[in-house]
């Protein structure tokens, strides 16, 4: 099943650029590929990914068939206070999985 | 002289190269690229509407010959303060020869702190790949890069 590898720092200091990296298991079929037979293997990718902290959006990324398998992602913020990224991977066929992950700001 | 007959050298070996790279294009092409580069200046016309795209901040990281097109490690950065008055909106990353010209959308906040992601991406082909980031003032900056594939992705057959 899906299964997603979140990277957050879990200390840093108030104000610091700190770098956050997701990976996510998923097939990203795009629509193109052909079975042996002939026939077009169906859409099956994530779309979007959305991270949230403590509630407030700071990320967000449209995803296409173009993304390799398993999507990596890596981006930043600016740590402002202690608290939790919640992160949401949605794709086709109602493909819905969510990780947190938790910081502390000194 | 000495230094002319380098120069002409060099050109005559550089013709030699891209001759060579355009004999082995059709053995590619013929498998897939359905998107044209009609397509990806509409693509790019969809995002920028009127808007002039400057070419400049942009940073593409892309190895510039990649052995498989299913996986090639992307990067983009900005230069950019990311302050509240002054920041990137959003990146947007198109292609020219995919089935489809997107690649993915990136919306960022000043809350980022440096304007940069990065990614793992699909090729088709031997293309070009384009970055263009939205400033909170409204202007659209670019960068391109030609990367040349010899495994394409989306290519082999499901079993």
């Amino acid at each position: 099943m899906a299964s997603a590898l979140v990277n957050v720092p879990a200390k840093a200091k108030r104000g610091a650029v700190i770098e956050i990296k997701t990976l996510m298991s998923h097939i990203m079929e795009t629509g193109y590929r052909r079975t042996a037979a002939g026939e077009l293997v169906p859409r099956d990718i994530i779309t979007s990914l959305t991270c949230r902290f403590n509630g407030a959006e700071i990320f967000r990324a449209d995803l296409f068939p173009a993304i390799a398998a398993n999507p990596f992602l890596s981006f930043f913020t600016v740590a402002t206070e202690s608290g939790n990224f919640e992160f949401e991977w949605i794709g086709d066929n109602g493909f819905v999985a969510t990780a947190s992950a938790a910081i502390s700001v000194e | 002289m000495i230094e002319r007959h380098h120069v002409s050298r060099r050109h005559l070996l550089q013709l030699g190269g891209t001759v060579a790279i355009i004999g082995a294009l059709p053995i590619i092409t013929v498998r897939t690229a359905r998107a044209t580069p009609a397509t990806l200046a509409s693509a790019i016309r969809n995002l920028v509407g009127e808007a002039n795209v400057q070419t400049g901040r942009v940073k593409l990281d892309i190895p510039p010959l990649v052995e498989n097109g299913n996986t090639v490690p992307m990067t983009v950065s900005i230069d950019s303060p990311m302050t509240a008055q002054d920041f990137v909106k959003s990146i947007h990353v198109f292609n020219e020869k995919n089935p489809q010209p997107n690649i993915g959308n990136f919306y960022l906040s000043p809350q980022a702190g440096r304007a940069q992601v990065a990614t793992r991406i699909r090729l088709a082909d031997t293309q070009k790949v384009v970055a263009i980031a939205k400033m909170s003032d409204g202007s659209f900056w670019s960068a391109s890069v030609d990367v040349i594939v010899t495994l394409a992705a989306c290519t082999e057959e499901v079993l």
